[in-house]
């Protein structure tokens, strides 16, 4: 109850369509001519100081990429896309390598401050943010196109934990980016990932070795500030057997007039026995209220349960974005293997949000479950998307799936295009789906126990998410509760 | 995934084109229908077949299945005609009789007052253009090249108009019969208009082997008037191997109407039945249902199309499939909910049962909804048969194959049961029985 408390309580202290991540930081960049061609494609891969094999797989995909269409089945519309007048590479000029935190720009410190995430380990030792397993998160901070500062990197390295920029993989660890990168989402995946791979600049790496339980919670923060830039980020997470990591994702962008593009592409895999557990709080600047710019997030994200007995679990509140593409997908590969998806997807304004899901189901006995809850206001479209399928040779694959979505005012809209597959006499496929509005009974017999209308409905909304919620790291959960009532404002009443 | 693709003509679609640029002069209507079938087969001929990259063709991929295009059935003379004469003695009273497509008022049985029958021709040449637009159905907004060809090549068809008010006691029959030895090609658009008020039961039914061979390509269109009371049945049942049904069905409901469907689908080639369906005027109701049992590599495809135009409708949709051998099934439901269709009760349910190991079931039970005050939901399960359930009935003495028989005759006759009308559910039972029959009797050869 405390935390509705709290919702409520930030409802009120906030203005409408308060996005409160909308500053800008007025930092030099050093960035690459605008558009892109392969003389770009090089230069990104140049400044990254990479090697000829991964130059080559850039260039690959990116010829590639020149001769596909974007995809346009998805239930989202805008403006085409000008590739050309994109800056695909944007580093703050001071950023490159520091060695600690006192070589970092003092700018950009504060505005990971400003952002709440501080990147001095001595703070959050102090408890100021964070409660993982001992109360700390280790942190991954990128800044458009390169990653500012790793934490806890030192302590990571004895558990054996590997966790920085993938452009720092590549130097350190060649031969497990080579072994794995593109292995779940290969460069001619889809337009994005295509795009994604020709000129994908910064992300996560993180390897955790047979046997291990990662230490702390790993936390990536994105945040997109240059005009014009596109972010294309790429992470790479493995679990080796036996291994278990949980992993944050948050990001933002300032306020601008005009959309900014983000198409990034996650890639997980677990192998015997290991669990994967990848939360997001997707959080980009939706538009004003007007739907004028906002962030265009087009993101591939796919976990692969290579091994027998593994498991990946997807969790994620979306509640920015003008526009969000994206389905985190789990390949039940192994005997066993479990998939999870757990969405909550918000949408106000002039959003819109085709979001869900994949479960290919390939090996035995494997299993999903997939709850998504879809909240729709003002003006905006909600879809939830999602495909469950099971191979012929996967005998008693099981998969539940539960898709509620709750509309909230007269002009928006909310969707649901599942597809379910089935070519395996064992497997056992449930799927529900319910849309309504907040009922008036239920609103009124809060009402009548003394609550405001906007009071009620962020009871009920957060009752309404609240399966998803619980999935959520516990320090996420409250910042996701907040979300969710700074999202839906203005909105009721 | 998004590569660009041009496709390159196939040669059914080359067939088609050429059948209409050959035909097309000797096809019925005046001018204005004959620019509405040019522009329907240049619709046609821009998309042409459907295929996976068409959404709503995504598992029934008719470019890949209809490797040609038959001959277009000639329209049959009198004499052929009266041929038939001795099978229809066996058809029920009030029976619209399409031969190879073509509506035969001479073999038709009498109709009962407040309700006429004409042959799309002569409603073509007539120029009532309230009924061409009537058949042009624009309301249902389809854009569905397979209509469109049907609406091109539409040879004829038959056209019953219901008085209002008007109670019908005995259904009427449109059944479909063939002449033909060879395998052909049948075109035919029909419409029943019921008016404000009236009452009636509209069932189709093949004779012999009417529209279980060959190609069929037909288009039914339903106007139900203000609180009519409608009820309707479709028996797509015992189609041959290597015929292909494609069936579209577009229902236009009035305020207060009652509309209820069913159809029975078994021994499908290649079937595709698809329904467009408005909720015109407030506070309707409506139901759909359907029954699809598949063997060997049948492959039966529901497409559904059902928007909420209005408040206050409530729409049910019910279907079931059971699936054994090699075959494949294949149910997409959309629900679309209009802004201001509020008050919407709207459910779907979609329920399969995989006995083949090599069978595949594809559901995609959909949610359009631009209104918030609604109540809409949707289920879908597929699986296998409950081993508990029977392993219980095996206790209590039942041989494995005839408690598995049991189950499926009650998984398939719960919604033949929910028909009502005692005549019908016997009928329907019986159909299931006999596929659940012939299903055994195969399995006991393949056994030995």
């Amino acid at each position: 109850m405390a935390a509705v408390q709290e919702t409520i309580e930030r409802v009120k202290a906030l203005d409408v369509s308060e996005y409160k991540y909308g500053f800008f930081t007025d930092i030099e960049a050093d960035k690459a001519p605008k558009g892109l061609n392969e003389k770009i494609v090089r230069f990104i891969s140049a400044k990254k100081n990479e090697p000829e094999w991964l130059t080559g797989w850039r260039l690959e995909a990116y010829r590639r990429w020149v001769t596909m269409r974007e995809p346009n089945w998805a239930r989202v519309s805008y403006p085409p896309i000008d590739y050309q007048e994109l800056y695909y590479y944007s580093a703050p000029k001071t950023a490159l390598g520091p060695k600690s935190l006192d070589e970092v720009d003092p700018e950009l410190l504060k505005t990971y401050e400003k952002l709440g995430i501080p990147l001095n380990e001595q703070a959050i030792l102090a408890g100021v943010e964070g409660a993982g397993s001992d109360g700390r998160i280790a942190v991954d901070a990128v800044f458009d196109s390169v990653s500012v500062f790793t934490t806890f990197k030192a302590e990571l390295a004895k558990a054996g934990v590997i966790f920085c920029p993938i452009s720092e993989a590549v130097q350190t660890h060649p031969e497990l980016v080579r072994k794995y990168l593109g292995s779940v989402v290969p460069p001619t995946d889809n337009f994005f990932a295509t795009l994604n791979s020709a000129v994908f600049t910064d992300g996560s790496f993180v390897y955790v070795p047979p046997g291990v339980r990662c230490p702390m919670e790993l936390s990536t923060y994105f945040r997109i500030n240059e005009r014009n830039t596109g972010q294309f980020e790429r992470t790479l997470i493995i679990a080796d057997k036996g291994a278990y990591v949980s992993y944050l994702e948050g990001c933002t962008a300032p306020r601008r007039d005009e959309n900014q593009l983000h198409a990034a592409v996650v890639e997980l895999i677990a192998l015997d026995d290991a669990e994967i557990k990848y939360s997001t709080v997707q959080n980009w600047y939706p538009g004003d209220s007007e739907g004028k710019g906002g962030v265009f997030n087009f993101v591939t994200k796919r976990g692969d349960c290579r091994g027998a007995n593994s498991k990946i679990s997807w969790t994620q509140v979306e509640t920015g974005s003008a526009i969000t593409w994206k389905y985190p997908s789990c390949i039940l590969r192994g005997d066993n293997s479990r998939g999870e998806f757990y969405s909550i997807a918000i949408s106000n304004g002039y959003q819109q949000v085709d979001s869900g899901t994949k479960m290919i189901h390939l090996g035995k006995n494997t299993t999903s479950r997939v709850i998504s809850k879809g909240i729709a206001a003002g003006n905006s479209q909600n879809t939830y998307r999602g495909q469950i399928s099971s191979h012929r040779k996967a005998t008693g694959a099981r998969n539940f799936t539960n898709c509620d979505s709750l509309l909230i005012g007269n002009d928006c809209g909310a969707h649901t295009v599942p597809y379910i597959e089935s070519r395996n006499p064992s497997t056992q496929f449930e799927h529900e789906a319910t849309t309504s509005k907040i009922s008036e009974d239920q609103l009124f017999y809060c009402m009548q126990r003394g609550l405001s209308a906007e009071e009620a409905t962020a009871l009920i909304v957060n009752g309404f998410v609240r399966d998803v919620l619980q999935q959520l790291p516990m320090e996420f959960a409250v910042e996701a509760q907040k979300l969710i009532a700074v999202s839906l404002e203005g909105s009721v009443g | 995934m998004t590569a660009q693709i041009i496709p390159s003509r196939t040669a059914a679609e080359a067939a088609l084109a050429e059948a209409f640029a050959n035909g097309k002069a000797g096809l019925p209507g005046a001018e204005a229908v004959a620019r509405l079938r040019d522009e329907s087969f240049a619709a046609f001929a821009r998309a042409g077949l459907p295929h996976r990259r068409i959404e709503s063709w995504h598992y029934t991929d008719l470019r890949t299945l209809m490797r040609e295009a038959l001959p277009i059935a000639p329209a049959p003379t009198r004499e052929q005609l009266e041929s038939l004469r001795k099978e229809i003695a066996a058809l029920p009273a009030q029976s619209l009789l399409l031969v190879d497509g073509v509506f035969a008022p001479e073999l038709s049985g009498a109709l009962p007052q407040g309700v006429t029958a004409t042959s799309l021709a002569a409603a073509l040449a007539s120029g009532r253009p309230e009924l061409i637009e009537s058949l042009a159905a624009a309301w249902a907004d389809a854009d569905d090249s397979i209509l469109a060809l049907n609406a091109a090549l539409m040879l004829d068809g038959v056209i019953v108009e219901i008085a209002p008010g008007a109670k019908i006691a005995e259904p009427i029959h449109i059944v479909y019969a063939t002449l033909g030895a060879e395998p052909s090609a049948r075109f035919s658009r029909s419409l029943v208009k019921i008016g404000a008020g009236a009452c009636v039961r509209i069932d189709e039914i093949s004779l012999g082997l009417g529209g279980r061979t060959g190609q069929t390509n037909n288009a039914l269109i339903l106007e139900i008037g203000d609180a009519a009371e409608v009820g309707h049945t479709l028996a797509l049942t015992d189609g041959r191997p290597g015929s292909m049904r494609l069936e579209s069905f577009l229902v236009k409901v009035g305020a207060r109407a009652k509309f209820d469907s069913f159809a029975l689908i078994t021994g499908a080639g290649l079937v595709r039945r698809q329904i467009f369906k408005l909720f015109e005027g407030p506070d309707a109701q409506g139901t759909l249902r359907g029954v699809s049992l598949l063997r060997g590599r049948e492959h039966a495809d529901t497409t559904l199309f059902v928007r909420h135009a209005a408040t206050g409708c409530r729409g049910r949709q019910n279907f079931r499939y059971i699936l054994d051998g090699e075959s494949t099934g294949v149910f997409q439901g959309k629900v679309i909910v209009s802004p201001g269709a509020q008050k919407t009760d709207g459910k779907m349910l979609a329920k399969t049962l995989l006995l083949g190991a090599e069978a595949t079931m594809n559901s995609r039970p959909e949610l359009e909804i631009f209104a918030d005050d609604v109540i809409c939901g949707h289920g879908a399960t597929c699986g296998g048969l409950n081993a508990d359930q029977l392993f219980y009935l095996e206790t209590r003495g039942l041989p494995p194959a005839a408690a598995e028989a049991l189950l499926l005759d009650a998984f398939a006759g719960e919604l033949v049961d929910e028909l009502g009308h005692q005549g019908l559910v016997a009928a329907y039972r019986a159909e299931v029985a006999a596929w659940l029959a012939a299903r055994a009797k195969s399995e006991t050869r393949s056994a030995a």
